[in-house]
């Protein structure tokens, strides 16, 4: 029988903590995920249909397959995001650093601090350059504003945006053009320094130049972070990523080195997914 | 991916095409050369232009399948055997002319005798059993039949390799075949070239099929 999972949002923090007091530590640093026998419903409908999987630290790992096969659903398991989504049932283990992130003590702001995402469409909120890479380090309770200004500072240096609006912080994010709102978002993920972090198509809606920019981003990314990305772009897939798992049907049909799904498949489903014949 | 599928299947045919070409200019190069049929000869030479022309189709075909279709697994395979077994084949074509050449440029029948004594026939009969091979190998995607190339090849290396010596002999008993001898020594020369470069082909349509590289593996 499935279980159901409840939502743990934690207590809220009665006095502002350091940073690294914040995170659960055996969260940090080591960023294994181990995947063992996942299984996910929505009500009736069984979206995951038990995957194993093991994606190893500072790597960069793509998750393909046709629309509706089960990736985005898996993605948004290693960090609870399907949690909110009405009938999710869950069964299966998902450990990051041996411990594993369903259980009922987990906090799960703390585990979202350590697994950060970004979405497809870029989604600044209506404030500031400025305020918005710095959202994530106020609420969790940081007021040192030296520190604040120096995390917004690396956060954008490291999503490649620091040039760019370097001399307009104050100004409205929504002013930013798309692919620069894209690396806000990252900006924004980096900030309260993560170890893993989701990434669900995050350059669909951006041209090819941003779209490049992103890329270039996530490989310069993977030396201090683990990256996992869902795309429906095959060559970017096979550009930036170093291991790539193929869905179909809720099934993960083929895990493997990216280098080796795109020259020469095990499964005859991965090969004709990848070369168009079907999908 | 329809015009993918289908632009794949044009270089696939213009492949086919390509070895039926060279396998009928090596035919005909060889009546040529054993009839000294001067005539047959420039028909190969004539047609070595079209061999060149298909050549550089597929090749460019090659390049417009890459840049627009970015293939993957069997697909890049596939564009990566065919460019270079359509080398191969031009190469083949060469050899084709070259021998061709020597029938319009060397003014003298080759005696049956000498022909007879270096396996002359039995090298050309393998190399088209070769030719069917690495056809049907191609067309249905067997490896197996791709392998027997192999074999076939080493009968043409010992045939090359004896011819030496019996050339060497004939010449001695009678110097008036000098310049005869030498022109069959040239073409069998190019004969275990052209056993060569099948091997490369058969290699080729392996590395399509199994994603095995073949090449330059040391021998057991």
């Amino acid at each position: 029988m499935a279980k159901q999972i409840t939502i743990s949002m934690g207590k809220k923090l009665e006095k502002p903590l350091p940073m690294d007091k914040v995170v659960d530590k055996s969260l940090k640093r080591t960023h294994t995920i181990e995947v063992n026998d996942a299984k996910v419903w929505y009500d009736d409908f069984m979206a995951i249909k038990g995957i194993d999987m093991v994606i190893k630290p500072n790597t960069v790992t793509a998750f393909i397959g046709p629309s509706g096969c089960g990736k985005s659903t898996f993605l948004r398991l290693f960090n609870r995001m399907n949690d909110y989504v009405d009938g999710f049932k869950m069964e299966g283990k998902i450990k990051v650093n041996g411990r594993n992130i369903y259980k009922d003590k987990i906090h799960v702001e703390d585990l979202r601090k350590e697994i950060g995402m970004v979405f497809q469409k870029p989604n600044p909120f209506p404030k500031s350059i400025f305020e918005n890479v710095a959202y994530g380090l106020k609420i969790q309770g940081i007021k040192d504003k030296k520190l604040i200004a120096e995390r917004v500072e690396k956060a954008l240096r490291q999503a490649d945006l620091w040039e760019d609006v370097k001399d307009k912080l104050k100004k409205s994010a929504l002013a930013l053009s798309g692919g620069q709102q894209q690396r806000l978002c990252i900006a924004r993920t980096l900030a309260v320094e993560p170890s893993i972090i989701l990434m669900d198509e995050p350059t669909s809606a951006l041209d090819p130049i941003s779209t490049s920019k992103i890329e270039e981003l996530i490989f310069e990314l993977k030396e201090k972070y683990t990256i996992i990305i869902v795309t429906h772009n095959m060559q970017q897939a096979s550009r930036i990523s170093d291991f790539t798992a193929f869905f179909y049907l809720g099934k993960l049909i083929e895990f493997d080195k990216t280098k080796k799904i795109f020259t020469n498949p095990e499964k005859q489903q991965t090969e004709n997914y990848i070369t168009g014949r079907f999908g | 991916m329809v015009n993918a599928t289908y632009q794949r299947e044009v270089i696939n045919q213009a492949g086919f095409d390509m070895l039926s070409i060279c396998l009928s200019q090596i035919e005909k190069a060889k009546e040529a050369f054993i009839n000294h049929d001067s005539d047959l000869a420039e028909e190969v030479m004539n047609i070595e232009n079209r061999v060149n022309a298909l050549d550089i189709k597929i090749e460019k075909d090659c390049e417009k399948f890459i840049a627009l279709y970015n293939p993957v697994a069997i697909d890049l395979r596939f564009i990566m055997a065919i460019r270079k077994m359509n080398f191969d084949l031009e190469r083949i074509g060469d050899h084709a002319y070259g021998i061709a050449k020597y029938v319009v440029d060397v003014d003298k029948d080759i005696p049956t005798h000498l022909i007879d004594a270096v396996q002359f026939n039995e090298m050309f009969d393998t190399i088209i059993a070769m030719f069917e091979n690495v056809h049907d190998a191609y067309e249905n995607k067997n490896v197996k039949i791709a392998r027997k190339v192999f074999k076939k090849d080493k009968i043409l290396d010992t045939i090359n390799f004896n011819s030496f010596k019996i050339i060497e002999e004939e010449i001695l008993k009678d110097n008036a075949i000098i310049s005869e001898a030498l022109v069959l020594f040239s073409v069998i020369k190019k004969f275990e070239r052209v056993g060569d470069l099948l091997k490369n082909i058969a290699e080729e349509i392996i590395f399509y099929i199994d994603a095995e590289i073949l090449k330059h593996r040391k021998k057991k």
